[in-house]
């Protein structure tokens, strides 16, 4: 029953750990530390609700659950009681969906950059003034990067024409840390996991919060290599540079408040948290993700 | 002679720029490399179709190619794309930062003034 009881504290604890680090305001002090932290406790919560539902199904042989499994399905066993034959059914059930629905996200997402990089490569232009980078002709103002293993940085026209040189640079040093960083692997389980829990407001929230750490996180790898007070105007350039009518919510409601959290770090920028709370925050996480594989091996 | 990527370019370019379908041989006539092999560009013209780019109808022995959208169209899916406008909100791409709504842009307006005294 140990392990049982103790996966389902775990996911209780990683559920209300989310909850309560969406409304954080500490983790833009060190986005890259609290990254870690978020990708753990998915990663965690995941694996310590499909255990639990598992240890408890799988509890009267006494294996526990990576060796349970392994034995009722050698032996085509199965436990005598129905609740313990339900919680088998939850468990693995739960444990497909979350990962079927994650490579799914995948396969879309990489579908998705395919017919993007076809369209780019028939359609976009070198400029001279920016080397590398690809441009469309369009008035309004875009800038992004394509991630995969080649990864592109895309411009508009219209954020060539928007932009000064030197905000220019910084927005481009800003999509160079995305690409170095591979942030979109970072981001896909959150935005797979909205697929899984549409109604769920505190994985709406998470994906919303990751997202908003990753930019600040590249903004952060950006300013050391350009002014931060043009990665600053940049932004709010392009905040302002309504280039479309938009369709109806089709934008959050909170990205001008996020623009305007961006640029406050980098104009007032406060201090990083100390280093000792930052590896606190990371020896955390790694205790976290190593917890949950341990209790699926503990055998009651 | 150029990479294959880079004569599909060319070749679209023609294609939009024409009005009307055209064939192989006509498409062969305006690319600026003269030395261009004609099967190269019919292996072209066919993998363009085969992506969904091109559409083709016969003429006689021949194939006529037609653009299957307009250049425009392209570059419309493109920044609906970059700018999170399909509505899926993907993680496909990774946006700088997104234009705001009316009272939300004038308050970065604001700031946007303040930053630049």
């Amino acid at each position: 029953m140990i392990a049982a009881a103790t996966l389902a504290a775990l996911a209780t604890v990683c559920a209300l750990g989310a909850w309560r680090l969406t409304a954080a305001r500490w983790t833009w002090r060190a986005p890259r530390a609290a990254i870690l932290l978020w990708q753990s406790l998915g990663v965690t919560w995941g694996l310590a609700s499909t255990g639990a539902l598992l240890a408890y199904a799988l509890e009267p042989f006494g294996r526990g659950v990576v060796h349970g499994l392994a034995y009722i399905g050698l032996h085509l066993r199965e436990p005598h009681d129905f609740l313990r034959i339900g919680a088998l059914m939850a468990g693995l059930a739960l444990f497909s969906v979350l990962s079927m629905v994650l490579v799914a996200a995948g396969a879309q997402t990489l579908s998705a950059r395919r017919r993007h990089r076809l369209l780019l490569a028939l359609i976009a232009r070198d400029e001279p003034r920016v080397p590398g980078v690809r441009v469309v002709d369009h008035p309004g103002a875009a800038a992004y990067c394509l991630p995969g293993l080649r990864s592109q940085v895309v411009v508009s026209a219209g954020t060539l024409r928007l932009l000064s040189p030197d905000e220019l640079t910084a927005v481009l040093a800003h999509e160079t840390a995305h690409v170095r960083e591979r942030h979109d692997l970072v981001l896909l389980p959150f935005a797979a996991l909205r697929w899984v829990l549409p109604w769920s407001k505190t994985v709406h929230d998470a994906h919303a919060s990751v997202a908003l750490l990753i930019e600040m996180a590249a903004d952060d790898r950006a300013r050391r290599q350009c002014s931060p007070k043009r990665l600053a105007t940049a932004l709010l350039r392009f905040g302002t540079a309504a280039a479309f009518a938009t369709p109806h919510g089709a934008l959050g409601a909170s990205t001008g408040e996020n623009v305007m959290a961006r640029v406050n770090r980098l104009v007032k920028p406060r201090a990083e948290l100390p280093a000792h709370v930052r590896f606190a925050i990371v020896a955390g996480s790694v205790i976290l993700t190593a917890s949950a594989p341990m209790l699926w091996l503990l055998p009651n | 002679m150029k990479g294959l990527g880079e004569l599909e370019r060319s070749i679209m370019d023609i294609l939009w720029a024409e009005r009307g379908p055209m064939t192989a041989r006509e498409v062969g006539r305006l690319i600026a490399d003269r030395d261009l092999a004609p099967t190269t560009v019919m292996t072209v013209l066919d993998r363009l179709t085969r992506k969904g780019f091109l559409t083709r109808v016969r003429d006689g022995r021949a194939w006529r190619y037609e653009p299957a959208a307009s250049r425009d169209a392209y570059v419309a899916e493109l920044m609906l794309e970059a700018l999170e406008m399909t509505g899926d909100r993907s993680a496909a791409l990774q946006r700088f930062a997104q234009a705001v709504s009316g009272s939300e842009a004038e308050i970065l307006r604001r700031a946007l003034t303040e930053l630049e005294e």
